[in-house]
């Protein structure tokens, strides 16, 4: 506990920068702090510099500028075998000359431990994985399921305190996926481990992550809690990339004690929490998540009510998404749950809508 | 209609399987009809310009016909004569040799027997071709007269080689082949020390040839290993640099290498300049086994790249990643990783440029002087200048077998390994 911020920090980006070509940087200056145990998810579209970030973390790639600490020491200089780091990579990279036995005896082998000791800790590892019986089988011959849970037992065999995953789970099928998902969540939960997790898939980064790092454009927009990225994201950005979201664009008229005035360009002023606006007469974009748009409002639920018309009713099964045209935008989606009570919902119809304002996020202009 | 058609609901029966079966092999047919038509040109030019001639030259190497056909009375009369009686054959024997050396000589074709039966015993041609020509003038009785003639009729020894030799089919090529003899009295045995030419050739061949062989791999694979794991583009570029050499004629590759390598050429010139080597003491690095094995190794190498670079292509970089992630030296991940799923690059490449160095011919021509030909190059001799073709044909028997027995063991040996990644 000598040097506190260090050594909090289990995983610490320090103004780390990345170009390959000398020309673009694709991650700019990256600063982030990750616990001892933490589960972090980095996410992002492709080219956003998540994977590259990981790399940098796991000495693949070199960081053109700053820092990368792991448990209070530098390890820009760092070897990537020395780091202790596990890894699990996108197509799983199990060796397939090797048994799944010999996949997992490979990190322990290297590390020159005796041969009792290896077989107690593949068995306990295969065991952990629900795979005890399969140790003799080439990677070939598992279902991409089985693979992955090798995959992961591998990384963990030689039990490093930190284990960075690669879109582990992009080649699975939905099913699979979600159940592969629980499963990571809870090896975690139970090992206490620190993860550093890479994915595009935010469904996968709300499941299983402690934090959710949202990156775009090599910076990260914004570093919260899955409640929190979703519940209140802080740029349009996230909002927009983090589940389903209804944009209104306008500029701003007035702001006061964190409520603020958009009007809308055809002239209807919307109330809305002031987030992350620019000056007034700016331009601004609100956020509005679909559940959160009541039909037919009853009178005072609502501060902002509008008339919409129906566009499109889509079924499914527990809800139908209704897109609407809401103040000469017709992209507005509102999730109407599924009861007796609004079979009268038809096309072209109208519909009075509204919302609170402290559902509604004034943010950057996109 | 109905009773054509197979229920596709519970087990079927017997005859409902056959049936299945039927309508599977009549869907089968025509795919099959059409992918035979497609190979038809080419299954036909290989075996009218490539099978069956090879098939005639390895008959060849045991095709005796010369005697049997060119002496046909002496070969009858001989049939009757126990060669092992320690006596000469009778008259009637004598008498059937004089025709036959009257008719041989009247239709120029006594030459042929003659330089059959030299192949198995030195001064037989000048015996048959010295005697024929006397031949006409002789009356009967012959065998006095012929022993006169030349002594050589009154040796038991030669008239076991004609008789050994009357037979349509022989070993005697084979024999040849692997540096031994038949002694008169039938007896199969290797020839003195200093008379000895193929085995130590053929032993030449395959050591020279695993020598280049190991040397393309040594040169071979770093070079695959760099452009596999360069970007598309570079790699691409470098790989015209690699193809380049065939780009060029093979001769013309051959004859840069001699400018090269030779007493006065650029490289010992450059040696000489630069004070490593003295200026009458150059090295001799062309016209031996040295020049053949330089120039081969340079010949043969995009041999060994090609199926290095397509196999290295295919492992992907995350292998390495992994290894090094799970706490590998770069060292231990390149040996405990990379290169078993390399082996069946390494083994394809080696195989290629092995099965193509042994039998190589221009460039141990060319270079090879004395102490670098291969047995290649003793083939075409026998073709070209001693045609002495059913030794030719003998020889190239034995490459074939040497280069089949080599596949085997190969494929034995790599071959489960080879599926074992594949699968």
């Amino acid at each position: 506990m000598e040097n506190s911020a260090s050594s909090e920090a289990f995983v610490r980006f320090e103004g780390v920068q990345k170009s390959y070509d000398g020309k673009v940087l694709v991650v700019k200056d990256l600063n982030i702090d990750v616990p001892r145990g933490e589960f972090l998810t980095m996410l992002g579209p492709s080219g956003s510099g998540k994977t590259t970030s990981l790399m940098m973390l796991a000495g693949f790639e070199t960081a053109t500028h700053g820092n990368i600490y792991l448990d209070g020491r530098s390890i820009n200089n760092v070897a990537p075998h020395k780091r202790g780091i596990g890894m699990v990579f996108q197509n799983y990279a199990l060796f397939p000359h090797m048994t799944v036995a010999e996949n997992l005896a490979f990190p322990l082998k290297v590390r020159n431990m005796g041969k009792s000791e290896i077989e107690t800790r593949v068995k306990r590892a295969l065991d952990m994985v629900e795979l005890g019986s399969f140790g003799d089988r080439r990677p070939a011959q598992l279902s991409g399921g089985q693979q992955q849970r090798v995959a992961v037992a591998r990384a963990l065999v030689f039990e490093p305190d930190l284990i960075l995953m690669d879109e582990p789970l992009g080649a699975l099928d939905k099913n699979l996926r979600e159940q592969m998902q629980y499963e990571i969540k809870h090896i975690h939960e139970r090992l206490g481990v620190t993860v550093v997790y890479v994915t595009h898939d935010q469904s996968e980064a709300l499941t299983m992550s402690n934090r959710i790092a949202v990156f775009n454009d090599g910076i990260i927009q914004q570093l919260a809690p899955p409640t929190e990225l979703y519940e209140k994201p802080t740029n349009s950005f996230v909002a927009q990339f983090i589940g389903e979201n209804n944009k209104l664009s306008g500029t701003l008229q007035s702001t006061q004690d964190g409520i603020c005035t958009v009007r809308l360009p055809t002239g209807e002023l919307v109330t809305a929490l002031d987030i992350n606006t620019d000056d007034i007469g700016k331009e601004s974009t609100l956020s509005l998540r679909p559940e959160r748009v009541f039909l037919d409002p009853v009178e005072g639920q609502c501060d902002n009510v509008f008339t919409g018309k129906v566009e499109e009713v889509i079924y499914l099964g527990d809800h139908k998404r209704v897109r609407m045209n809401v103040c000469g935008h017709d992209e507005f989606i509102v999730k109407v749950p599924n009861s007796t009570d609004n079979k009268g919902l038809q096309v072209g119809g109208t519909a009075p809508i509204g919302w609170s304002s402290k559902d509604c996020r004034a943010l950057d202009p996109i | 209609m109905m009773a054509n058609t197979v229920e596709a609901k519970g087990q079927l029966t017997p005859d409902e399987q056959k049936r299945l079966t039927a309508d599977m092999h009549r869907s089968l047919r025509r795919k099959k009809i059409r992918a035979l038509l497609l190979v038809a040109p080419l299954l036909i030019f290989i075996l009218v310009t490539f099978v069956s001639p090879i098939a005639t030259m390895l008959f060849r190497s045991i095709d005796n016909p010369q005697v049997s056909e060119y002496m046909p009375n002496t070969t009858a009369a001989l049939a009757r004569w126990d060669a092992d009686s320690n006596e000469l054959p009778d008259e009637a024997t004598y008498a059937a040799l004089v025709t036959d050396l009257k008719v041989g000589r009247e239709n120029h074709t006594i030459g042929k027997a003659a330089t059959r039966l030299n192949y198995e015993k030195s001064q037989m041609r000048s015996l048959l071709t010295g005697t024929a020509r006397k031949a006409g003038r002789l009356e009967p009785p012959f065998k006095e007269q012929l022993i006169k003639i030349n002594d050589g009729w009154g040796d038991i020894d030669n008239w076991r080689v004609i008789k050994r030799e009357s037979s349509p089919y022989t070993a005697s090529y084979y024999i040849a082949a692997f540096d031994m003899e038949t002694t008169p009295a039938g007896e199969i045995r290797m020839l003195p020390e200093q008379q000895r030419v193929y085995l130590q050739m053929l032993w030449r061949t395959v050591w020279m040839s695993l020598l280049i062989t190991a040397l393309t791999l040594l040169l071979g694979y770093p070079v695959s290993y760099l452009l596999a794991s360069l970007p598309m583009g570079i790699a691409n570029t470098l790989m015209i640099l690699v193809l380049l050499p065939f780009w060029t004629s093979l001769l013309v590759r051959t004859s840069s290498w001699i400018a090269m390598l030779q007493g006065q050429g650029v490289i010992n010139d450059i040696l000489v300049w630069f004070g490593l080597v003295s200026d009458d003491n150059r090295l001799s690095m062309i016209y031996n086994a040295t020049g053949t094995v330089i120039t081969m190794t340079h010949i043969l190498l995009p041999f060994m790249i090609l199926p290095l670079y397509s196999v290295m292509k295919t492992i992907p970089p995350s292998y390495m990643r992994a290894a090094r992630s799970l706490g590998a030296t770069p060292f231990t991940a390149f040996v405990k990783v990379y290169l078993p799923q390399s082996v069946p690059g390494i083994s394809a490449g080696a195989i290629l440029v092995f099965i193509l160095a042994i039998g190589y011919y221009i460039t141990p021509a060319l270079v090879g002087g004395q102490t670098g030909q291969f047995i290649g190059n003793m083939i075409a001799y026998h073709m070209q200048s001693s045609l002495n073709w059913g030794l030719a044909a003998a020889l190239g028997v034995v490459l074939l077998a040497l280069v089949l027995g080599i596949y085997a063991l190969y494929s034995r040996l790599l071959g489960s390994n080879n599926q074992m990644s594949l699968r």
